[in-house]
């Protein structure tokens, strides 16, 4: 009772501090909350289930691209774009798991990091849809109308947009994790064999769940092309994939609060080295390197000992 | 197409073919037999072109800029495996970040070193021109590369076949006694092979230079292909490893002249069918 | 109905015959041990009847039913589970959400997504029940892993049991458990309900032969003896083998 006392207390403070802040930061707060929900997706598969995944910014991206281009190239309203990119999202999410949860233990990373890229590249590569490299700009926001005396199609009533469904996905997830659902992907991450001996299809399990993820990673995806009412290849992009890693891993996998955190982290951290230099990409590639050779050992715990296991059941 | 239009891509084809094997060569006996998550070997790639590209520049001599960027990258890829991954033995994820970060480090330095403009490696004097096959015109350099391509394919498989040491990687790495029994140790293959994958790496980035060029990205570019290489032909296999490339080579050419668009679609094809079809790669161990 | 027969089983890995023909049949309520040396394909019979392995040839039937081609998790809903030698639970998590994995696992509930498992009364009832009925309720809070060896064996044998199932293979229940846990695990596994077929693996003849009412005997994948303990104990071949088996073990 008292926690959830103490989240009101800080979304209503959060609501209250955006009408003030310059809007630039009420910026910042936006992103660090759409890259929250699309932390937490990757949270429910890294975190919960063990399956890493190196390309989580397709689903991302791929619901950008599908609604900016519905809307941009068909003229269609939001209400058919924004389903539709979702929709979009589900299905290479669909798609890339029937073969990504085909393989050996260690190849599902390669493999969702190759597909990744092949959407990167098509979009990259076929300008005369996606406009390539230099993107695509989204000439219009979706019109909320307006809320409680406050005009939604302001920076400062977007920023309250993305707290409804950060606030209401964040709701979701937790009750998933909490489910009989949740509590198997769990026990999969664990320990899949006994999982599978105790009655448990694994597989459909992972599948599930790697739609849910794709969903909520579309989500933040259309909500970050709409803020900035601007799409490009970066957010296909493998740069983009291993900054949500990081934010799961920075923030504790497995938690979904975690995440959160590390998402905010990062949104500061990014904001305050590009300031200093352009070199982002340098530190975002030492962090890496630094996180993996110096992670306290319970943030890979868990997949060495996923590992080891996995090797003593087939001796 | 015109017949000597298809001898050409077909040609084509297959010299930018043994450039991917050089690639796809290291990276299935470091992934398909170590189990080593590289991604860093893009960089090996790049850099090694890189530095080719300096030893050219500087003393013009291309023969040395091949062995000095074969053995500048072998040398990295010893230290990444001694000084890093071997620490993160059979950790998937560490692996992947670790080498993720270099993959990401390394295309920075570069890009800070060398600049953002594409460079192509100028080919050596020697193989420079054109020469006349059954009366068509053929670049001299292509036809090196697949000739060089078939005598290091033949190479590797008298290593893999007929020495001792090739017989311990063909066992898989699986057999501890069996490497103790002839003498080494399994780190130093584990430093050797990382070291051989980067070393070819950096041979592919000089000897594919004059061909695709170098520029930021091309590590990206060529870490996906290497992959697909790998995937098609089977983890761990030589041999999958060299038709596959030969496979992928030519289906990336033909699908740049007919579907330009959709460049590394086309490529992702072949990958799609075997996963789904034969998961363990053409030739790999079921 | 016969619980569980295997006919002509085999399976084969890489030219070497790990189960070779392997015929026998289980009934209802029987106490079986199947006991040789190391290598003798026990396990390996084990995975073959969880289906955690393929076989090369032969048939598997559960209460009659063909399962040979199916995955293990549709033969643990048909009634079949499995411990295994090595202790195989979750270790991160409490004893209390292992035993919730493990009941939920063949109930109605085990994929919706979008109700807490706490509301599921009829699942955390019964979780509580199976542990307080092993004296395990009060270690619900703990992480398995930092529970002792002999509690994470006692648990692995009770996590079987979660799914009512009506044929356990027990793959080495003893294995590294004191004189003291060894005699207490013995008596678990008597007491166990008679409706339950049990097989078990075992290196320790003596718990072995307590146990059984059958035994079974297997060398190099094949079976070599089957029978009473008594019948067993006359068999000079075993004798035989085992000397075998220890003269050819490591430091002998």
């Amino acid at each position: 009772m008292r926690r959830a006392l103490i989240a009101a207390a800080a979304v209503a403070a959060l609501v209250v501090i955006g009408r003030y802040l310059p809007s630039y930061y009420t910026g910042l707060l936006t992103l660090a909350l759409i890259y929250g929900i699309f932390a937490m997706s990757l949270d429910l598969l890294l975190g919960y289930t063990g399956l890493p995944s190196l390309g989580h910014a397709a689903y991302f991206g791929s619901a950008a691209y599908v609604a900016a281009l519905i809307v941009n190239k068909l003229g269609a309203p939001f209400a058919v774009a924004i389903p539709a990119g979702l929709l979009a999202a589900v299905t290479i999410a669909a798609l890339f798991n029937l073969l990504a949860l085909r393989t050996v233990q260690g190849y599902y990373l390669m493999i969702t990091l190759a597909l990744s890229q092949v959407l990167w590249s098509l979009a990259v590569s076929w300008r005369s849809l996606t406009g390539g490299d230099d993107g695509m700009a989204i000439p219009r926001r979706p019109d909320f109308g307006s809320w409680l005396g406050v005009r939604l199609d302001t920076d400062y009533g977007y920023f309250i947009v993305v707290l409804a469904v950060f606030l209401a996905c964040l709701a979701a997830m937790r009750i998933l994790v909490a489910s009989p659902f949740g509590y198997a992907l769990l026990g999969i991450r664990e320990n899949e064999s006994r999982m599978r001996a105790l009655g448990y299809n694994a597989w459909a399990y992972k599948y599930v769940v790697s739609l849910i993820a794709g969903l909520f990673a579309g989500i933040a995806g259309e909500l970050y092309a709409f803020l900035h009412s601007f799409i490009s290849p970066a957010t296909l992009s493998i740069d983009l994939s291993a900054q949500v890693l990081l934010m799961v891993l920075v923030g504790a996998a497995g938690t979904l609060w975690g995440p959160i955190f590390g998402a905010f982290v990062l949104v500061i951290l990014q904001n305050i080295v590009s300031t200093y230099t352009d070199r982002w990409l340098f530190v975002v590639g030492a962090i890496y390197m630094l996180i993996a050779m110096f992670a306290p050992k319970g943030l890979f715990l868990r997949w060495r000992d996923r590992a080891v296991r996995a090797l003593r059941q087939t001796a | 197409m015109t017949l000597q239009g298809w001898v050409v891509n077909l040609l084509n084809g297959f010299s930018f073919a043994m450039v991917l094997f050089l690639l796809a060569a290291g990276l299935t006996l470091i992934f398909g037999l170590l189990q080593v998550i590289n991604l860093a070997h893009g960089s090996f790639y790049l850099l090694g072109g890189y530095v080719g590209l300096a030893i050219i520049q500087w003393i013009g001599n291309f023969p040395l800029a091949l062995v000095v960027a074969f053995l500048a990258m072998a040398a990295l890829g010893a230290a990444l495996q001694q000084f890093c991954l071997a620490r993160l033995y059979k950790q998937d994820l560490p692996q992947a970040l670790l080498t993720l970060g270099i993959l990401f480090v390394a295309a920075d330095v570069a890009f800070v070193w060398w600049g953002g403009n594409p460079q192509l490696l100028p080919q050596p004097e020697l193989l420079q021109g054109g020469t006349r096959l059954f009366g068509i015109g053929y670049p001299i350099y292509r036809l090196f590369l697949i000739v060089m391509g078939i005598v290091f394919a033949a190479l590797m498989w008298l290593f893999i076949e007929r020495t001792r040491l090739g017989a311990v990687v063909r066992a898989g790495m699986d057999d501890e006694e069996m490497l103790r029994g002839i003498g080494i140790s399994a780190p130093l293959v584990f430093t050797g092979i990382l070291a051989l994958g980067a070393g070819l790496a950096g041979a592919a980035g000089v000897l594919g230079g004059p061909l695709l060029g170098l520029h930021p990205g091309a590590d990206f570019e060529v870490l996906l292909l290497a992959f697909v290489v790998v995937t098609v032909g089977g983890l761990g296999s030589i041999k999958g490893a060299f038709l596959a490339s030969i496979l992928i080579g030519l289906i990336d050419n033909f699908g740049n002249i007919w579907f330009p668009q959709f460049s590394l679609f086309t490529i992702i094809v072949p990958m799609v069918i075997v996963l789904a079809l034969r998961p363990t790669g053409l030739m790999g161990r079921a | 109905m016969t619980p569980l027969a295997v006919e002509s089983l085999s399976v084969n890995f890489g030219g070497v015959q790990a189960v070779d023909d392997v015929t026998l049949r289980v009934e209802v309520g029987e106490r079986r041990a199947i006991i040789g040396t190391n290598g003798a394909g026990k396990t390996t019979l084990f995975n073959l009847i969880n289906g955690q392995i393929a076989a090369t040839a032969g048939r598997i039937l559960l209460f009659g039913e063909d399962i040979t081609r199916l995955p293990p998790h549709r033969r643990a809903a048909l009634g079949l589970a499995r411990t295994f030698q090595i202790t195989n639970l979750f270790p991160a998590l409490t004893v209390l959400d292992n035993m919730l994995i493990a009941v939920q696992a063949l109930d109605p509930c085990h994929f919706v997504f979008f109700r807490r498992l706490a509301s599921y009364t009829n699942v955390q009832h019964r979780a509580q029940q199976i542990l307080e009925r092993w004296d395990l309720w009060p270690l619900k809070d703990e992480p398995v892993r930092t529970l002792s060896y002999g509690m994470q064996r006692k648990l692995e044998i009770v996590l079987a049991l979660a799914g009512k199932p009506r044929v356990l293979l027990l793959d080495e229940p003893m294995a590294g458990l004191s004189a003291q846990e060894t005699d207490l695990a013995g008596a678990i596994i008597r007491n166990l309900d008679r409706a339950i077929t049990v097989l078990l693996i075992e290196h320790d003849l003596t718990a072995a032969f307590a146990i059984a009412d059958r035994i079974t005997a297997m060398d190099q994948g094949r079976i070599v003896a089957e029978g009473t303990p008594d019948e067993i104990r006359k068999e000079s071949r075993l004798a035989e083998i085992y000397m075998r088996g220890a003269a050819q073990a490591p430091g002998s």
